[in-house]
């Protein structure tokens, strides 16, 4: 069994978050009087993220940013063939997204899917001024015709390799390793 | 309240009772509709999951809520609803439950939501035909779903169902809302306790796990959740008690009575209500009823309980 290899350890993970909401903010800061900016993260991953890139911002801009959380299940164009059903989680967006930009955050940009499906269920709450989206990872691959605005890592992997994004809210560590997938039985 | 659960997979390609549920699938469905009661405070209410499926509300009893509730909770999933009312139907011909079942899948259904007067209508469904089968009430068996939001509901405002002690009040040999209740409150911990006339309260009910008591008064001070069953004031022709009057006296819930019970007692009634009967009107709309609430939730179930059956991989 090949050993696992890290690609981001945890100092990698938090300058890469710094010089994303550097880029945001150079990007969307004279705006935030007009258009307010709001921070949406994609469950799972994306939340925990999503919440790091806010408290940068805050720090930075010194002013209150929007936030709010996305369950894409809901809106999934595989959910007849994904198999067992997939545990719904909560959508909270407690604000009128209308006329915002919404910076939309994920883990890993890979088939363009789950985005296809955030972009459908955030129109269904309003009409943002623009939608930007920011991946700590991007590993190519797309199904679709999506890109992100914001990417942390360009990350290309051979097909039989997974990509592991670990964050310390929900596993007790930050880091991004590449593990072989294991062999189907 | 929301558990995360690590490995565990939904595999119910029907809801027939919550008898065949465990706990942790009760409390996957109850977590589902959590979910779901967001999409209701949507400015668009509507969410694509069920796109281009079709399921039909075979409603051989007579229902307002439950079959509004789940027509709703299918709409806001997207999916095309047909109603099937029995007067009309080729059932009034003399065709079978079977066959007008089996004809009714031959147009492509996905789900079927049946109530019938017999109990195991549901379940003799689900064996005959490759839809999802949904029991919306089977006589005097079960209603999953009214249980589910009852339960739903206590969750919501007492935090926990363990340890809580649920009232079910009346008529509990003719409900099949007094029964999901037992099965899933039981299931989770709860102590239910069956309070009505002798005549109305079945003694095989003691197998369930539940307490039984004739009289109101006496256990009132000691519940949570009084659950109140409507009065079937049309079975009272077979005179199960000598008066609505004195039904009224001596299992009414009124605010005089309610003065015994604890500060934050819940009132609950799965509706219709008979005012003044089973239900004082000053209680029914008082601080203590969640009544309404309850109707609410119904949706927020219905549509967790739709989405769990489709999306479920095998029985």
């Amino acid at each position: 069994m090949p050993k696992d290899k890290v690609i981001l350890n945890q100092k990698d993970i938090k300058n890469i978050l710094e010089t994303l909401a550097g880029k945001i903010i150079s990007q969307l800061s004279n705006e935030i009087r007009t258009n307010p900016m709001a921070i949406i993260g994609i469950h799972r991953l994306g939340v925990p993220l999503a919440q790091r890139l806010k408290a940068i911002i805050e720090k930075r801009v010194k002013e209150k940013i929007l936030f709010g959380t996305l369950d894409i299940t809901l809106y999934r164009d595989d959910l007849n063939t994904v198999g067992p059903s997939p545990i719904v989680k909560d959508t909270d967006i407690s604000f009128d997204i209308t006329g915002k930009n919404i910076i939309l955050v994920d883990d890993v940009l890979y088939t363009g899917r789950t985005i296809r499906s955030a972009l459908n269920e955030l129109a269904d709450f309003g009409r943002p001024k623009r939608i930007q989206l920011t991946v700590l990872i991007d590993r190519g691959e797309r199904e679709l015709p999506i890109q992100a605005d914001y990417v942390g890592r360009l990350c290309k992997i051979k097909q039989d390799e997974i990509i592991d994004v670990k964050l310390k809210e929900s596993d007790g560590v930050d880091e991004v390793v590449i593990r072989k997938k294991r062999n189907r039985i | 309240m929301k558990s995360e659960k690590k490995g565990f997979v939904w595999g119910h390609k029907h809801l027939l009772g919550l008898e065949y549920l465990t706990a942790q699938e009760i409390t996957h469905i109850l977590d589902t509709g959590e979910s779901f009661k967001e999409v209701s405070r949507r400015n668009i209410k509507k969410v694509p999951t069920l796109r281009g499926k079709v399921v039909v509300n075979m409603f051989v009893e007579p229902s307002t809520r439950t079959r509004m509730s789940f027509s709703l909770a299918a709409k806001r999933l997207s999916a095309d609803i047909v109603d099937f009312s029995p007067s009309l139907s080729s059932l009034s011909k003399g065709e079978t439950v079977k066959d007008t079942a089996r004809n009714i899948e031959a147009m492509g259904v996905d789900i079927v939501i049946i109530r019938h007067t017999a109990p195991g209508t549901a379940h003799m469904l689900s064996r005959i035909i490759n839809a999802s089968v949904i029991n919306a009430g089977d006589g005097a068996h079960e209603h999953p779903s009214q249980g589910l939001l009852d339960i739903f509901t206590i969750r919501q405002k007492k935090g926990e169902i363990k340890g809580l002690k649920v009232a079910v009040v009346g008529d509990i040999l003719h409900s099949r809302v007094a029964r999901s209740n037992i099965w899933g409150l039981t299931k989770l911990g709860a102590e239910v306790i069956a309070v009505g006339p002798p005549t109305l309260i079945p003694e095989h009910i003691r197998d369930l796990g539940v307490r039984v008591s004739y009289d109101l008064d006496a256990v009132i001070p000691e519940i949570d959740v009084i659950n109140i069953l409507r009065i079937q004031l049309e079975r009272q022709r077979s005179k199960f008690f000598p008066t609505v009057r004195e039904y009224a006296r001596l299992f009414g819930i009124n605010s005089e009575r309610l003065k015994r019970a604890k500060e934050d007692v819940l009132i609950m009634h799965p509706g219709p209500i008979n005012r003044g009967v089973e239900i004082t009107p000053d209680v029914a709309d008082g601080k203590h009823s969640v009544i309404l609430e309850q109707v609410a939730n119904g949706l927020a179930i219905r549509m967790a309980i739709l989405y769990l059956v489709k999306t479920a991989i095998s029985e």
